[in-house]
């Protein structure tokens, strides 16, 4: 019998629906491979194998009535600890929220299991979603399954900050995961583990029941090991949602059925200020492959240019730890989560020593950064600015689109790096997201799917950004790279 | 612009975090170097540009005027909301004393 856990998405609902195994099956495989790489990657902060069980239950139960299973039926997924679950520990990964239990589900998580999919568990993530290497979780490193072919068994990063979800979903822990990306976190890790990852349009997948960090940045996506069940499973997460100020009001595309590798007529955009000097030799061979590929599949390569491109970080980083200072005053010690209170202490004291114990390193950082640059005195320079620069760079992606139908870029700069190589510097860690930022910043549909391996055998993405709501555009071309990258390298078992 | 020992230690307050002089002696180097990065911001021409609002262009809606028109974020959910409270008390949330 094949090994259920090398299945994916698609393959796993179909072969439930036609019976060729049970999503009990199913489950059992996948709950035991979390169990038995936990020690050795700590992809999970909980893990929740009764959950994946009673989900695969109904959904064989539903089967033996002829009942509809669902876009997601039997499917065991892993689900990043930034979306609230109902009854289990929700942390974000970070210590003021060790043991908060929420007494509601978010609203993508919600409707992943009304879809027909079961919980494996809360993958952790760099506290808060701040960082790009999983370094920053209260719960302890994520280490990658990922290692170089040098025999040396450097620990890797995962990519971060969904870096849970894609060490899980690479080491066949889980089919797919959730991810949520502000600034490169679906894109980055899925780029990292040799996995697929794709961030809708901002606004497709509601905010409601996730974990704030930047409001006007943050958006959920699916991370699997393929288009196809990227595809699948964002059908089953977006939708419009009353309870999200910023939710869509569109009907969700049948992306999945909408999926085609031929790119005839269509136009690629080649953003000529991606090409920096002193790019990594193999992310820039990888990235000219891409362009080949997707010739291949009959799209029209054409130059075009995104001016502001190199504005894009620092943009963000005065937009995204703005919001987040903001965002975070919610975490007192009053409401949920950890309190602080030294003996004799005062209200305010008991918030400054409860958010000083409650909070990491990166993320205070973050929250002064934020609480500066919107000080008094400081806000038109900073973050006016910031805004200002975010239309201009927004307007870039218009003008490009004008040209072409998707842009293509590298994902990252380079492969993954070893943890700790980059948490001495935060900026260049922060310059780890110079492809991603921008279409985050334009609110675009953006994916990362996988091109191949570099000198180092570890993998390498590349990025389709696309139109606002063309989804189907930037899976399509994704799709196109895939049929021929034929990505089909994975880590070695060593755990 | 540049901060110093007093404006971080100013800017924690303001941000409710308590740090020590050597956390600060940490985070003043640090966060100039950030902010000497992010002010290459100052050399874009942003003259008629307006500042960003919403990304996606989105109208805001308004929900119809109906009580608890949605159960799970109406009211009468008192338990829900003290379940994680740290230190609920009288069926509120408990706090240190506040007034003298």
């Amino acid at each position: 019998m094949t090994d259920l856990t090398e299945l994916g998405v698609a393959a796993i609902r179909d072969g439930v629906a036609k019976g060729d195994f049970t999503a009990v099956e199913v489950a059992e495989g996948f709950n035991a491979n979390v169990a038995a790489a936990q020690a050795a990657l700590n992809a999970f902060i909980v893990a929740t194998p009764e959950k994946a069980l009673e989900a695969a239950r109904a959904t064989d139960a539903r089967r033996a009535k002829g009942e509809p299973l669902g876009k997601m039926g039997g499917v065991p997924i892993g689900m990043k600890d930034l979306f609230a679950s109902k009854g289990v520990q929700t942390t974000a990964a970070s210590h003021i929220l060790e043991g908060f239990k929420p007494e509601y589900e978010s609203t993508v998580s919600q409707k992943l299991w009304d879809a027909g999919a079961g919980m494996l568990g809360k993958l952790n993530l760099d506290q808060f979603a701040m960082g790009s290497s999983n370094e920053t979780s209260y719960f302890g490193n994520v280490i990658s399954p990922w290692r170089r072919n040098d025999g040396g068994n450097a620990p890797l990063a995962p990519g971060g900050s969904s870096g849970g979800s894609s060490a899980a979903v690479a080491a066949r822990l889980a089919p797919a995961a959730t991810g949520t990306d502000t600034g490169g976190s679906i894109r980055q890790p899925a780029a990292f583990t040799g996995i697929a990852g794709i961030k809708p349009t901002y606004g497709r997948c509601s905010r409601w029941g996730i974990v704030a960090f930047a409001s006007s940045l943050d958006q959920a996506g699916p991370m699997a090991r393929d288009v196809r069940d990227c595809a699948i499973m964002l059908e089953a997460m977006a939708g419009f949602d009353p309870k999200d100020a910023t939710s869509l009001n569109l009907p969700v595309p049948e992306w999945e059925a909408g999926l085609s590798g031929d790119l005839k007529g269509k136009k690629v955009g080649i953003p000529r200020e991606y090409r920096m000097d002193g790019m990594d030799a193999d992310v820039a061979a990888s990235w000219d492959r891409g362009i080949e590929w997707l010739k291949d599949a009959g799209a029209e390569v054409v130059d075009v240019s995104l001016p502001h491109t190199k504005y894009a970080l620092p943009a963000y980083y005065i937009i995204a730890p703005a919001e987040a200072s903001s965002n975070l005053a919610r975490y007192d010690g009053v409401r949920y989560g950890l309190r602080d209170l030294p003996d004799g202490a005062n209200l305010q004291e008991m918030y400054a020593a409860t958010r000083a114990d409650g909070f990491g390193a990166e993320v205070k950082r973050r929250i002064l950064i934020g609480t500066y640059v919107l000080s008094a005195g400081f806000y038109d320079a900073y973050y006016t600015q910031a805004q200002k620069v975010r239309t201009l760079i927004s307007q870039d992606f218009k003008n490009a689109f004008t040209q072409c139908d998707v842009i293509l870029a590298p994902t990252a700069p380079t492969a993954a790096f070893g943890l700790g190589d980059m948490v001495s510097d935060p900026l260049s860690m922060y310059l780890n997201d110079v492809f991603a930022v921008p279409a985050s910043l334009a609110g675009l549909p953006a994916m990362s799917v996988p091109a191949g391996l570099n000198r180092e055998g570890l993998p390498l993405g590349l990025q389709i950004v696309g139109k606002a709501f063309d989804e189907q555009g930037v899976l399509n071309a994704g799709l196109a790279i895939e049929q021929r990258a034929r990505f089909s390298a994975k880590p070695g078992r060593w755990w | 612009m540049s901060v110093d020992t007093a404006t971080v230690a100013k800017i924690a307050s303001l941000a409710r975090i308590r740090v020590t002089e050597a956390e600060i002696a940490a985070m003043v180097p640090e966060l100039n170097g950030i902010l000497a990065w992010v002010e290459q911001l100052g050399e874009v021409d942003v003259s008629g540009v307006e500042p960003m609002t919403a990304v996606i262009e989105n109208h805001l809606r308004l929900r119809d005027d109906v009580i608890d028109a949605d159960p799970l974020t109406g009211g009468g959910v008192r338990g829900a909301v003290l379940a994680n409270a740290p230190a609920p008390e009288h069926g509120f949330f408990g706090v240190p004393k506040v007034i003298e």
